[in-house]
This record gives C-alpha cells, structure tokens and sequence, in this order.
C-alpha cells in the first residue's frame, strides 16, 4: 500500500471516529479510563524528565554564557524560552509519542488480532468510534494540563540547578523569566500542544486498528506507530512554527 | 431462516466463495465443514456482515441484509449472536462486564435488571460465582461459555460459531457442542457452526454443509453422511481409521 493510500485510509477512519456515540454513559465510562491510561500514567514521567531537563538547559546556557558584557538574567531568558517553546510541547510529545503511541497500537492491534474488534462489528457497535474517540477526546483536553506542567517544573528545575550549583542567582533567573514576557508564546506551546496530541491518538489507533496478522505484526506495528508519529510531530512543529510565529 | 443465494466473494483475483445456495432452519443446528482453504470462514464471516459478497443474496426471515437501511442493521445486528474462535472475549472486563456489555449498549434496563439477565446466562452455561473473573483467569473451555453466554444474552434469532471447539479437550469440546445444541433447540435459533471438528459433526450435525474450492459439494444430515458415496466428503469425514470404523459399523447395522 502507497502513501496516498494510507493517508486516504487514515481520514476515512477519522470520518468514523468522530461520530455520536452509542450510549453516553459507556462513552463517558471510556473517557475516564483513558484519561487515567494515557494522561494521569504519563505524569510521572512527563515531571521527571521536565524537571531534569530544565535543570540542563539552564545550566547548560549559564556555561556558555560566561561573557561579561551578557546579563545572567538572559540565562534564565533563554531557559524559559527554550522550555516553553520547544522543550514542552515538542519533546515532551516525542516521549508521549514513545510511551502512550506504542501503549494505544498494541492494546487496538491486539484486540484485532483476536477478533475483539470483530465481536464488536458483529454487535452492531461502531469499533472506531468507541475505541478511538475516548483517547482522542482524552489526549486533546488532557495533554494541555500535562504541558503546561512540564513548562512549570522545567522552569522551576532550572532555577533549582542554578541555586544549587551557584552558576547564577535566583534573582536573575527570575528577572530572566519575567524579561520580555509575551504570553502569546504560551498559546502557540499549547496549539502545537492540542495537535500533536490529536496526532499521538489517532496515528497509533491507526496503525492498530488495520493491523494484519498475530503478535509479531502488533509490535512491528507499534514500532511503525511511534516512529510516524515522531515524524508528524516534527514536521507540524515545523508547518505551525512558520505559520505562528514568522 | 437464513436463506443463501448464489453467494459470491473474492479478494482481489481470488474467487473464494463461488456461487453458494443453501438454507439454514430455526431450531436446527446447521455445521459448515471443509478443508482449510476451502472458504468456510469467508462465508461465515459474509453471514454476519463482516464481509460484503459481490454478488447472491444473504435473507434473514425474508429480510435481505444488504437491502438494510442504518436502523434495520442496528437492528439485525442484535438479533445476531457470535462465539468466535478464541472467544474474543474483552481482555480488560469481568466475565460479568463482557456478558453484560450488549445489554448496556443496546437496552435501556437497569443495573438489576442486567445482572439479572446476565446471572442467568451465565447460569445456563454452567459458570455460576466467576463473574469477577478475568478472560486471562478462565481455562479455554470456560471462556467458550463465556462467549457462548456474550452471544445468547440478547436473545439472538441467530448463533453463529467459530470453531468454538478449537484447542479444547474432547471431554469440554463435547460439553460445548451439547450447550450450543441445547440452546439451539430452546430457544429456537438459527444456528451456524464452521467447525473442524469430526465428533461434532457426528454429534450435533443435523444439517452439514461441506464446502470444497468455495463451492458447496454437499448438504445433508449426520445419517445422510454415513450413506453418502461422495468421494470428497468421504475422503475428507472419513479420513481416520477410527471414523472409518464407525461408518462400516454404521452401514452395517443399518444394511
């Protein structure tokens, strides 16, 4: 199958997907999982690794900001800037992509595999639209949260390494911080936010749902899942960055 | 009633299904047999909607099932009962949450009225006190009648069965068979098995439908195929010693 085949494919499934549900309250049912499967699960790591990395990143900029003539503020600057531009939204999706993508294509592919999906086309009960669509909605509405998180403890974790380490002072990095501040940036992180969140259900659903054959297809598909998504994660990155801020 | 006419299907070149007429009655428990290969799957899986045949009439009661609109579907579909091959069941649900989950898709009763219902269900097939059981708990026979239970607890016109003995042991693949026949005759459904099973053919086979290249060879009862001098179906029933010992037994008590 070609790349227009896929493409085409995928937006049939979407056209699926986003139809009324059956019942509300198995729907509502579904979505509370899934809130607790692919958002409340990802937080541990989501704060782990935003805190660490915000503790590099500002230490990081602190050593190769030794000039004299540069303000120490401009590290806590370029710390928020990087957290809440790129670091956040784009690599923290890239871990979710990693984590919950690979997570969704083989709970969908294994159910295919066993004629689970089967058994539901056979009740008369749309399997897309009552597989997908709770971790779309999930995804969509919860990652903001998560996001807007890591941008907290990426920032708070870099304050805390230059405090600890004694490369800057507290005080710059907050001048740094509230130097310049445009909260318009806040809303592009978060943009980019809701469409690599839509991309980290529906890309993995996708790849699951038309998986062919036993065990070994489900997890060649969950590796081909998280490596498409990476990929559609950073060229929308790209296409929404010179759409948003050029 | 399902009445089968000229049913046709195929995947890209291959013609699998080719031109297949039959009828299967209410209360009778109907088994399609055939070698691997031969499209015992792709018909039954045209039966209940998964494939769509190219060309032939599937009727149900008179009702043509690619003639439904949305509602008549919604509609068929739960008058539809399947027990697949590994029982599909809903790896992350109770045996109480798969047996129950058509009921609170489809109906509008209450909790009480569903677990009710599906005590029953479960009651007839013999599974009392496991419905706080996982799928990944029950022994292969066991998820059988869970299946079998999913299957009935809507009160469906028409049972379809995959295999449902495979990978079970004689004993509990005959505890299934007698289930499903018992159901059958109950309830008055329109069941359909596809089965490579010969002791169910000779058991509950009160109308066999032997398939070879998609095309049906033959069609009669249990006895009938005991008599019949079709080389294909006594090549493929009677291929073991055992089941050729039963035929001459068979013939000569009746001769």
């Amino acid at each position: 199958m070609n790349y227009i085949e896929h493409i085409g494919k995928y937006f049939i499934m979407l056209g699926q997907v986003f139809k009324k549900p059956l019942k509300g309250r198995i729907f509502r049912e579904a979505l509370f999982k899934e809130i607790e499967e692919l958002g409340l699960k990802s937080l541990g790591i989501i704060m782990f690794i935003s805190f660490f990395i915000g503790g590099v990143i500002a230490l990081q900029t602190a050593l190769n900001l030794d000039s004299a003539f540069i303000p120490r503020s401009l590290i806590g600057f370029a710390a928020k800037r990087s957290i809440i531009l790129e670091f956040a939204p784009t690599f923290c999706s890239i871990i979710l992509a990693g984590k919950v993508g690979s997570y969704i294509t083989s709970s969908i592919g294994t159910m295919r595999v066993t004629e689970q999906i089967d058994a539901l086309d056979v009740m008369g009960i749309n399997s897309l639209n009552h597989l997908v669509l709770p971790k779309v909605i999930a995804t969509v509405f919860f990652y903001p949260f998560l996001i807007i998180l890591g941008m907290v403890l990426g920032i708070f974790g870099g304050w805390l390494a230059g405090v600890l380490s004694g490369l800057f002072s507290g005080v710059d990095y907050i001048a740094g911080l509230q130097s310049d501040f445009k909260p318009f940036l806040i809303v592009y992180a978060l943009i980019k936010t809701l469409v690599f969140a839509f991309l980290i259900a529906t890309v993995p659903s996708y790849h699951g749902y038309y998986v062919k054959g036993g065990s070994l297809a489900v997890g060649e598909a969950s590796t081909q899942s998280v490596v498409w998504t990476t990929i559609l994660i950073v060229i929308m990155n790209y296409l929404l960055t010179q759409m948003l801020l050029t | 009633m399902i009445e089968v006419k000229d049913l046709r299907k195929g995947f890209g070149d291959v013609e699998v299904l080719k031109g297949i007429t039959t009828t299967f009655h209410p209360g009778k428990t109907s088994l399609i047999i055939g070698q691997s290969g031969a499209g015992k799957t792709v018909f039954l899986k045209s039966l209940i909607g998964l494939h769509i045949p190219e060309s032939g009439t599937i009727s149900f009661d008179g009702r043509i099932n690619t003639n439904f609109s949305i509602e008549e579907k919604m509609q068929w579909r739960q008058e539809i009962g399947m027990v697949f091959q590994g029982g599909a069941l809903f790896d992350s649900q109770t045996v109480e949450e798969n047996v129950m989950f058509p009921l609170k898709m489809f109906t509008k009763q209450s909790q009480a009225e569903m677990l009710e219902r599906v005590n029953f269900v479960l009651d007839r097939v013999n599974l009392e006190n496991s419905n706080d059981k996982l799928p990944a708990e029950l022994s292969g026979g066991m998820q059988k009648r869970v299946a079998i239970a999913r299957a009935i607890v809507m009160n469906p016109k028409y049972l379809f069965c995959d295999e449902p003995n495979s990978g079970l042991d004689p004993q509990t693949a005959t505890v299934i068979d007698n289930l499903i026949q018992e159901i059958t005759d109950e309830y008055k459904i329109t069941t359909v098995i596809n089965t490579h099973d010969m002791n169910s053919v000779m058991e509950i086979g009160e109308n066999i439908l032997f398939l070879k290249d998609g095309k049906k060879e033959w069609e009669g009862s249990s006895d009938e195929m005991f008599k019949t001098d079709n080389e294909a179906v006594v090549g493929f029933v009677y291929s073991s010693n055992l089941f050729k010992k039963v035929r001459e037994a068979y013939l000569k008590e009746t001769n």
